[in-house]
C-alpha cells in the first residue's frame, strides 16, 4: 500500500512532498521543530494542512483543492507515539483489542486477535495487567501490539524509543525491526541507529522542508545536508558473523555485543561511535580490545574535538591528543575500541 | 509563609465551624428522630430527594454535552458563551426564579406553547426540578470541563487512529477517563439542588408535598417549630458532609 503526500501547513512553515512505496519503511530525520511530527499528524488526519493532497493506495486521504477529507478513524493509519498512551482504564488485552473492537469485531474475536498480537510482541503474560502496572518498555511493546492489531495499512512511529529507558531500547528496536520488515511505515527518529536498522530509505527535514533523501546507507555515509552530517559518522563495519565478532572480506575483525541470536556466517553490521575509539601510535598491549592498524587519511576539527579518519573508521579525540601523538595524514596508528562499545546487528 | 498568617486563617476556620457547632448545641437530641420524621418533614425530605435526583439526571444529560462542546471545540464567542453558562452560579437565586417564571410561567415566553401541550409547569413539582437544574447545571459543566481539559485529547487521537468512530471514542475512551470529574460534578449538582431555596420559592411556590422542599420546610418551621427547623438543618449538614466526602473520594480516584 503506497502512500503519497503533498502538504503545506502555513502556521508551522511546513511544505513537504513525500512518497512511501508499498512495503517500504521510511525514516524521517531532522532537528527538533523541523516539522517531522506535523507531517505525521497530517497523514493521520489529526491536523488539517492548508493545502495539499494525500493518498494511501487508491484512497484519497485528503485533497484540499476539492475539500475532500477522510476522518482519522477511516484512514487505516495507526500512529505510535513516544508515549505509549495505553488507555489507563482498560487492561492490556482490552487495549490491544481496541482496534478490532472498533472495527466491529465481537468481544471474543477481538480478544483472540489481541492475544495473537500480544504473543507476537512477547507479552502474552501481561494480558491481564493494568497499564499502570507496566514498565516503560513493556508499555511500548503493548502499544506496538495495539497499533498492529488495528491492521493499519500504514504504520507511523513518532520517536517510539525516545522516552524509553536506555537499557530496554535494544529489545524494543529489535521488535520493531521484526514488525516493520514488510510493512509500509514511516518512522520519525533522532537516532541514526534507528534509521540504519529500521528504514530502507531516509528523509532529512530541516525548517519544514525535505532537504535530503535517499537510501539509508547512502545518506548516512555521504550526507549532503547539515543535519545529515551532524548525525552521520557512526562507524559501520559490514561483514559476516564470526563468533562474537564481525569479519569483513578484507580480514578486519571487530568484536562486540549483540542482543540478537545471530547465525554463524550471517551478514551483520558492527556499529560504534567515533567517540568510543581511542588512538595509539604503538600497539596497545594486554587489553581485550579491538585493535585495528590503520593510516590517518584526514583530520577534521569539530569544536573542541578533532575527528580523525583512518580508512573506513573515524575516531573523535581532543586537540591535545592530536598534538601529543603528532597525528597527520599518513601517520600509521592503532585504533582501539572496547567490545562493550560495539553493537552488532544482523543486516 | 509568615507565621502571622496562621491567626486570620484560624479565625476563618472558626467562622465556618462555630455556626455548625452552635446548630448542633441547639438540637433537641431526645426528640431528634421524632422531629425529623413528622409527616411534613418526611414529605419535604422525600420531595427534596426525588427532585434533586431528577435534576442531577438532567444536569448530566445537558451538562456533559455542554462541557464537551466547551472543552473540545473552539468557536467565536466561546468565552462569552462560557460566562453565560456560569451565570446561574453568581446570579441571586431569586432572580433566577423570576426569570424562570417569565419563561415557563403561564404568561411567560414559552407559556403559550406549554399551555397548548396541556401542561402547567409553574408551581408544580416539575417547576422545582427546573429551578434546581437551572442553579445546579453550572457545577456540572465547570467540574467536567476542567476534567476534560486536564485529561487532554491525546488518548482520543490514539483511539481515532485505531479506527474508533467519534461516538465510540466518546463512549469507550473520553467518558471512562473523565468519570471521576463526571461523578464529582453530579454530586455537586445534587448538593446544590438539595439546598436550592430562592429560585424554588419564587418559581415553584411552597405547596406541601408538591413544591415544598426541605429548605423551604426548614424556613417555614423556623416560625412555628424552631426545634424541628434545627433538627432538619442538622440533617442537611450531614448530607453536605457526605457530599464533600464523596467528591473527595471521586477526585482522589482520578487517574
Amino acid at each position: 500500500m503506497s502512500m503519497r503526500i503533498e502538504a503545506t501547513v502555513l502556521e508551522r512553515d511546513v511544505d513537504v512532498s513525500l512518497e512511501v512505496a508499498a512495503g517500504e519503511t521510511v525514516a524521517i530525520l531532522g532537528p527538533n521543530g523541523a516539522g517531522k511530527s506535523t507531517v505525521l499528524a497530517a497523514i493521520a488526519g489529526v491536523l488539517r494542512p492548508d493545502s495539499g493532497r494525500a493518498t494511501l493506495g487508491d484512497d484519497v486521504l485528503f485533497d484540499l483543492s476539492s475539500a475532500a477529507w477522510r476522518p482519522a478513524h477511516a484512514r487505516g493509519v495507526a500512529l505510535l507515539a513516544q508515549d505509549p498512551l495505553l488507555f489507563p482504564h482498560l487492561s492490556v488485552v482490552d487495549n490491544v483489542a481496541f482496534g478490532p473492537r472498533s472495527a466491529g469485531r465481537t468481544r471474543s474475536q477481538s480478544r483472540s486477535t489481541a492475544a495473537t498480537w500480544l504473543e507476537a510482541v512477547d507479552a502474552a503474560d501481561l494480558a491481564d495487567r493494568r497499564p499502570s502496572e507496566l514498565s516503560g518498555g513493556q508499555a511500548q511493546r503493548i502499544a506496538v501490539a495495539r497499533a498492529l492489531a488495528a491492521e493499519p495499512r500504514l504504520l507511523m512511529l513518532d520517536e517510539p524509543m525516545a522516552a524509553l529507558d536506555i537499557t530496554v531500547v535494544p529489545a524494543v528496536r529489535q521488535l520493531l525491526r521484526r514488525v516493520l520488515a514488510d510493512r509500509t511505515a514511516v518512522i520519525v527518529t533522532h537516532d541514526v541507529l534507528d534509521a540504519l536498522l529500521l528504514a530502507d530509505r531516509v528523509v532529512v527535514m530541516e525548517g519544514g522542508r525535505i532537504v535530503e533523501q535517499g537510501p539509508t546507507r547512502e545518506v548516512l555515509e555521504r550526507p549532503r545536508s547539515a543535519f545529515g552530517a551532524s548525525i552521520a559518522g557512526l562507524n559501520l563495519v559490514r561483514g559476516r558473523v564470526d563468533g562474537g565478532a564481525v569479519r569483513t572480506p578484507e580480514g578486519l575483525v571487530v568484536s562486540g555485543l549483540s542482543d540478537e541470536d545471530l547465525a554463524p556466517d550471517a551478514t551483520a553490521l558492527a556499529v560504534f561511535s567515533p567517540s568510543a575509539v581511542s588512538i595509539f601510535v604503538q600497539r596497545p598491549t594486554g587489553s581485550p580490545r579491538n585493535v585495528i592498524a590503520a593510516t590517518v587519511t584526514e583530520l577534521e576539527p569539530r569544536g573542541a574535538q578533532v575527528r580523525v579518519r583512518a580508512g573506513a573508521i573515524s575516531a573523535d579525540v581532543t586537540a591535545p591528543v592530536v598534538a601529543e601523538l603528532d597525528l597527520a595524514p599518513g601517520t600509521g596508528v592503532f585504533l582501539a575500541v572496547k567490545a562493550s562499545e560495539v553493537a552488532i546487528y544482523g543486516a | 509563609m509568615p507565621r502571622w498568617v496562621l491567626l486570620p486563617a484560624a479565625l476563618g476556620a472558626a467562622f465556618i465551624v462555630l455556626p455548625l457547632a452552635a446548630l448542633a448545641t441547639r438540637v433537641e437530641w431526645t426528640h431528634f428522630f421524632a422531629l425529623i420524621s413528622s409527616d411534613s418533614s418526611q414529605a419535604a425530605l422525600w420531595l427534596s430527594l426525588r427532585t434533586s435526583a431528577a435534576s442531577t439526571v438532567l444536569c448530566v444529560v445537558l451538562g456533559v454535552p455542554m462541557a464537551l462542546v466547551l472543552a473540545r471545540t473552539s468557536f467565536r464567542g466561546q468565552s462569552f458563551v462560557r460566562s453565560i453558562v456560569l451565570l446561574p452560579l453568581v446570579l441571586p437565586p431569586v432572580v433566577g426564579g423570576i426569570a424562570l417564571l417569565y419563561t415557563f410561567g403561564r404568561k411567560g415566553l414559552l407559556g403559550e406553547t406549554i399551555d397548548v401541550l396541556g401542561l402547567q409547569i409553574a408551581f408544580s413539582t416539575t417547576a422545582v426540578v427546573i429551578a434546581q437544574t437551572f442553579v445546579a447545571l453550572p457545577f456540572m459543566v465547570v467540574s467536567l470541563e476542567g476534567t476534560l481539559r486536564t485529561a487532554g485529547e491525546r488518548y482520543e487521537v490514539v483511539a481515532a487512529t485505531l479506527g474508533a468512530r467519534p461516538t465510540t471514542v466518546l463512549r469507550r475512551v473520553t467518558l471512562p477517563l473523565v468519570l471521576p470529574g463526571l461523578a464529582a460534578g453530579a454530586v455537586l449538582s445534587f448538593a446544590r439542588a438539595l439546598g436550592e431555596f430562592g429560585a424554588t420559592i419564587t418559581f415553584a411556590g411552597s405547596l406541601e408535598g408538591v413544591t415544598r422542599t426541605l429548605p423551604l420546610e426548614i424556613y417555614l418551621q423556623r416560625e412555628t417549630d424552631p426545634d424541628a427547623a434545627v433538627a432538619l438543618s442538622l440533617l442537611l449538614v450531614v448530607v453536605a458532609v457526605l457530599v464533600i466526602g464523596l467528591v473527595r473520594g471521586a477526585r482522589s480516584s482520578a487517574p
